[in-house]
């Protein structure tokens, strides 16, 4: 039976996870992530999972890739300056196919920064935050409900496309407390990563199924023995310096996720079918600026809204379409940031309307008032 | 050639190997081969983590549940892969770079958790892949290419800081002792808790140049003339023992092993 819950973001992260089939947990405790680690040192053993507090950052990403491979469903958490540090092994699960959940609750950098205050300086960090080219799915909850049920599909596409989710919520989210109807476990759509249905005579590791271009994954303990490394490899996993067998294997890395981005890109819209106007926000900035058009609209202001459920792939065919399709003349897009998503959606639009960026960095949530204040501006 | 069950855990189409000629890891590697299959383990449930440099090379000519990870990272990735799936026997081998240098941090949590990893670390005293650098177990005063006037800080005893850690099984050779090698890592495999086992090794091609070494058997004779069993060695004044390598089971503890521990969690949690 559904059931109705007061909880706090972190914590349907970290239970949307367990839902999700999370047995593992490598982590360290930042502020403003820490809850999401302390649910999972309580909660994991209830389920036969497995938490464990690592020496540092890379350590907790590093034990969770370990964890993924020897066969469990994994998940590690951070904030800023831990996230900066995950980046030198979120480049490893890319580019050895390890699936695997990372979870950001932003706050105010560089550096140590703000701990304690909001931001959403991280987005792309997020999406180039590593050396290299990947594909990068990345999701950003706008609710308590929205953060269980990303966390969901974040181990659902995980296990898939075999790489690494993110979940980029943020401080407000992640601390924010509020209803949440938690579903029936078994009603949940769960996906589980491909295992091989050879022989291991005829066990080539890294060899994907032409229909997904993913391949098949054996956990170490499934009778099956194999090489991993985070070295640019054949089909054999092992090391290669032949131009072709290097082609292969990164372009298909980006290809396995680009193929099917219609299934992977999600977004929400509002009151656009009429507007004049329209407000691009996400994660915490969403829940003001939705408040804000709500406002004008009852006014009688043609304002609407376009919120990036995923922020990679960004949704940039999806908004461009909309903009066309409905006259839209000004995209007005606040963030707690220096423009960062800015800059996407720019590109996005191709100068079919007037984008205008709004930027916040002082720690502070934007109030709705002067979300509207932005919109009576320009309407 | 190998043993034929020997030759049994060997990637031979991944061969030839990277290392140069004389390098002291082959022995390494050999002894790792005839402890696993002297003590009948299966390929399927063997995991050999490494971090990166030509130590580290080694589980890709390993036939097994090879891990080949990020510089220092190994043992993170170990403790992850044991706790996980606490049945798998799980090695983890390291350069000195690897253990002492980015991966120490790494290294004092696997000694304090007492994790059911065998690690082992192959000491060469130098960075070899990257061209000779010096590490923090380059001897004070040995050159390397960045310390053209002689190493400046003084090496690590990672044997000691293995103890200092936790570690409960902790011993050392040298590839001048291949059998030795062979039965300490049996015994570190074996051993229900985290086992270090460091073996001195060399590079001749980096650290030999620059140091009077630069023969394979140059190294090979310092190493067999100057080791010392640690039953002499209990018994010598620290004089003499100055520039001696203290050989065999150096340290034992007891202590329950993590993944254990942490099964008593689970039952705790389960009420």
């Amino acid at each position: 039976m559904p059931r109705a819950e007061f909880w706090q973001g972190n914590k349907a992260i970290a239970m949307g996870g367990i839902d999700a089939g999370c047995r593992f947990f490598g982590g360290y405790p930042i502020t403003p992530s820490t809850e999401i680690a302390e649910v999972m040192a309580e909660e994991l053993p209830k389920y036969g999972g497995s938490f464990i507090q690592m020496e540092d950052e890379i350590g907790g990403i590093a034990a969770t890739i370990g964890g993924s491979i020897a066969g469990r469903k994994a998940m590690t958490g951070t904030s800023g300056p831990g996230f900066s540090l995950k980046q030198e092994l979120l480049g490893y699960a890319y580019i050895a196919e390890i699936p695997l959940v990372c979870v950001d609750v932003q706050r105010g950098g560089p550096s140590t920064g703000l701990p304690t205050k909001v931001s959403q300086g991280d987005v792309m960090q997020a999406r180039w935050g590593t050396h290299g080219d990947h594909a990068t799915i990345a999701f950003a909850p706008s609710s308590v409900q929205e953060c269980y049920d990303l966390a969901v599909k974040a181990f659902n596409f995980s296990e898939r496309f075999r790489q690494p989710v993110l979940i980029m919520a943020d401080e407000v989210i992640g601390h924010m407390r509020e209803r949440i109807v938690v579903p029936d476990v078994s009603s949940l759509e769960i996906v589980n990563r491909k295992k091989p249905s050879v022989p291991y005579a005829d066990f080539i590791p890294y060899l994907a199924d032409p229909e997904d271009d993913v391949p098949p994954m054996a956990a170490f303990g499934d009778g099956y023995h194999w090489h991993v490394t985070g070295l640019t490899s054949n089909d054999w996993g092992f090391p290669t310096n032949s131009t072709p067998e290097i082609d292969k294997k990164i372009t298909r890395i980006l290809r396995k996720v680009d193929r099917f981005r219609e299934d992977v890109v999600e977004y929400k819209t509002e009151g656009c079918e009429d507007a004049d106007v329209l407000v691009v926000s996400y994660g915490c900035v969403a829940r003001s600026a939705l408040r804000a058009v709500r406002e004008l609209r009852s006014r009688g202001v043609k304002v609407g809204h376009f919120r990036p459920v995923t922020l990679w792939p960004f949704p940039d065919i999806e908004l461009e379409k909309i903009v066309a399709d409905f006259g839209i003349k000004r995209v007005i897009i606040p963030e707690l940031n220096m423009g960062q998503m800015f800059l996407e959606i720019d590109r996005a639009i191709h100068g079919k309307a007037e984008a205008i960026s709004k930027t916040l960095l002082n720690g502070e949530l934007f109030k709705p008032a002067q979300i509207i204040k932005y919109i009576e501006e320009v309407a | 050639m190998p043993r034929e069950d020997v030759m049994k855990w060997l990637r031979t189409q991944f061969m030839p190997h990277i290392w140069c000629p004389g390098c002291g890891h082959g022995i390494i590697m050999h002894a790792i081969l005839r402890a696993l299959s002297s003590l009948g383990k299966n390929q399927d449930e063997v995991v050999i983590s490494s971090g990166i440099g030509c130590s580290s090379r080694m589980p890709g000519y390993i036939d097994a549940c090879t891990l080949h990870t990020a510089h220092g990272r190994s043992l993170a990735f170990a403790t992850g892969v044991k706790l996980s799936n606490p049945k798998l026997t799980v090695i983890d081998v390291m350069g000195d770079g690897d253990c002492s240098a980015i991966g120490g941090n790494h290294f004092i949590h696997a000694c304090r958790r007492n994790i059911g990893v065998c690690a082992i670390v192959m000491n060469n005293n130098i960075y070899g892949m990257t061209g000779g650098q010096a590490s923090p177990t380059t001897p004070e005063g040995a050159f390397a290419s960045t310390a053209p006037y002689g190493a400046v800080d003084p090496a690590f005893d990672i044997c000691k800081l293995a103890i200092g850690a936790g570690a409960t099984f902790v011993a050392r050779a040298t590839i001048a002792q291949p059998q030795m090698c062979e039965s300490l890592i049996k015994k570190g495999i074996d051993h229900d808790g985290f086992a270090v086992i460091e073996i001195m090794t060399h590079c001749h091609t980096q650290f030999g140049r620059k140091n009077k070494r630069s023969k394979p058997m140059d190294n090979f004779n310092y190493f067999k003339d100057g080791s010392v069993l640690k039953a002499k060695a209990d018994a010598m004044p620290p004089e003499e023992l100055r520039g001696k390598i203290v050989i065999g089971e150096l340290h034992r503890a007891d202590g329950v092993e993590y993944t254990d521990r942490y099964q008593s969690v689970i039952e705790k949690a389960r009420g």
